[in-house]
């Protein structure tokens, strides 16, 4: 996190209105906050608080009814293709092979791939340790691995800034925290501008450099907190006592939200 | 016809499994001699069942089985030809017509169900892509598909053909008419099922609209269009008869209807019998296809 770097993302005081069948549900309201250059921020929070709909804001595949976003000092408009996005299920087209759905972001923009496309896509493949995979089919593959192959298909057009929307929600308590030990590796090599949503306590103060815990309906930043150890961070640091007493707090915080 | 073989054998193993307490039931089958006679009767229902499991048995059998049942009950009982000739009979007025002539006969009858198919797929699946791009167009065109879906084919077969006159236009904008429906509809679930994670990605990424569809949404409505095109290739065969039993010279179905006009049922029963497996040809040619070009778009049993 360099201080000179400005924000990468910025919040400013934005609502979100959803006229649904029963009226108008507010599903945002006034939220405003920063997410710093090669930050890793997650974001916590109960079901139903908006989570999500602040990704799609991100990536402009939804616009505020209120306030704005700026990504990179410019308020987003539309769609952007500077962003990556890895979904809560890995979402591969079961017709293509793995590598073939890693180079698919590039195929679908511009119509071909190149040679060093699909260099980059081994180069990706080895990163997310699914070397010599690239020729099976999704459906050979277990969850992990197939959500593994969803975030090198989000690297693969090298964004600045990568959306996770609980991309290990899915997975198995194990396999869950291998890639969450995969993920921080992944961005110690190759910083990144991470916006991870998480329902996991343990894993939003594992992963990241601060913590947003959100209070619902609507939705709102309802505290921050500093995630107070050091990088780079491995199974070690899961039996920190900072780090400890931050997920008890952060447990606490939310139980007495959900409670609400 | 498949499908449904592939998906009662599992079925057919689950409730053997219980039976064999005793170990290897194959191998000592064959190979030692039984020691005890009650143990008989179990293991020789036993490997009757592993021997229905090997692929096509269970059909052949069944197939086998009904004929013969067939000839016994036409002769014991001495039926009449005309309410049901013995499969003799029938085979007997099969080799009696010759192959040249069965072959212009078939040869018409598929020619209209084959143009029919190809002409409602051309038809559907853009209608269907039109329908998905465009709510206004969907909810105008959707009541008219189902007016065209629920007038009996057979009732304006006639009309057609006197709109179209004779030839082979009139038969196949009938096979059309009764083949595009379940085609159309299949299509557009299909496209609406993609995953909206992926249009969300293909927006994110601004890729052009066509490219949504060409390399998103099409390939995810492969097996959608497959389950209609099963049932779409029987229908064609449906087609092509209705308008034969209207306004035809020459097919399976104008054969029939000739047959039995000239009270010669086991011709009739022939032709019958040639245009069932017809249908069941061209339905095994579409789950060809199918493998052969999408293997990924199969159920996995089928695999």
């Amino acid at each position: 996190m360099s201080m000179i770097q400005p924000p990468s993302i910025r919040f400013n005081a934005l609502g979100q209105v959803f006229k649904t069948r029963s009226g108008q549900t507010e599903a945002l309201r006034d939220v405003s906050f920063d997410v710093a250059h090669h930050e890793f921020l997650a974001i916590l929070g109960p079901s139903g608080c908006g989570k999500s709909t602040l990704l799609r804001m991100i990536a402009g595949l939804l616009m505020p009814t209120c306030g704005n976003v700026e990504v990179f000092g410019m308020p987003v408009t539309g769609p952007r293709d500077d962003i990556g996005i890895v979904f809560q299920k890995p979402t591969l087209l079961p017709w293509a092979t793995v590598e073939d759905n890693i180079v698919f972001p590039v195929r679908h923009k511009t119509g071909h791939v190149s040679p060093r496309d699909r260099e980059r896509a081994q180069e990706l493949l080895a990163m997310v340790g699914l070397e010599g995979f690239g020729k099976r089919l999704p459906d050979e593959l277990s969850g992990g691995m197939q959500q593994r192959v969803g975030i090198a298909r989000a690297l693969h057009m090298d964004p600045d800034i990568l959306l996770m929307d609980e991309p290990f929600s899915a997975l198995d308590a194990l396999t869950r925290e291998v890639m969450g030990f995969d993920l921080l590796r992944i961005f110690a090599e190759k910083p990144k501008t991470v916006v991870f949503i998480t329902h996991s306590v343990s894993e939003a103060a594992l992963l990241a450099d601060r913590v947003l815990v959100m209070s619902g309906r609507p939705g709102t930043v309802g505290s921050e907190h500093i995630v107070p150890i050091r990088r780079p961070r491995g199974p070690e640091s899961m039996k920190d006592p900072a780090l400890l007493e931050l997920t008890a707090n952060l447990r606490d915080l939310l139980m007495t939200r959900e409670a609400a | 016809m498949e499908d449904a073989m592939t998906q009662t054998q599992p079925l057919r193993s689950q409730t053997a499994r219980p039976v064999p307490i005793r170990p290897a039931p194959s191998r000592d089958q064959i190979t030692t001699p039984t020691p005890k006679t009650e143990a008989v009767p179990e293991r020789r229902q036993l490997s009757l069942n592993q021997l229905f499991n090997l692929p096509g048995v269970a059909t052949g059998a069944t197939l086998i089985g009904t004929v013969l049942l067939w000839e016994l009950v036409a002769r014991a009982f001495a039926i009449p030809s005309y309410l049901l000739p013995a499969p003799s009979a029938i085979l007997n007025s099969f080799a009696a017509i010759g192959f040249e002539r069965w072959l212009t006969h078939i040869w018409s009858t598929l020619r209209v169900a084959i143009l029919g198919f190809g002409l409602a797929i051309a038809v559907s699946v853009p209608l269907a892509m039109v329908m998905m791009r465009s709510a206004i167009l969907s909810k105008t065109l959707y009541p008219l598909l189902v007016i065209v879906q629920s007038t009996p084919v057979v009732a304006i077969a006639p009309i057609i053909i006197v709109a179209l006159g004779a030839g082979d236009l009139p038969r196949i904008v009938i096979t059309t008419l009764i083949t595009f429906f379940p085609l159309v509809v299949s299509t557009a679930t299909g496209l609406a099922a993609t995953p909206p994670e992926l249009i969300e990605l293909s927006r994110s990424l601004r890729a052009p609209a066509w490219r949504e569809m060409t390399q998103i949404r099409l390939p995810y409505a492969v097996p959608y269009i497959f389950s209609a095109l099963k049932i779409s290739i029987t229908l064609a065969v449906i087609g092509a008869v209705v308008a034969e039993f209207v306004a035809a010279e020459a097919g399976v179905g104008y054969f029939i209807q000739f047959s039995t006009s000239m009270f010669k049922l086991p011709q009739a029963w022939a032709g019958l019998i040639v245009l069932a497996a017809m249908s069941l040809t061209l339905f095994q040619a579409v789950l060809l296809v199918q493998k052969r070009l999408f293997p990924w778009s199969l159920p996995k049993s089928n695999n």
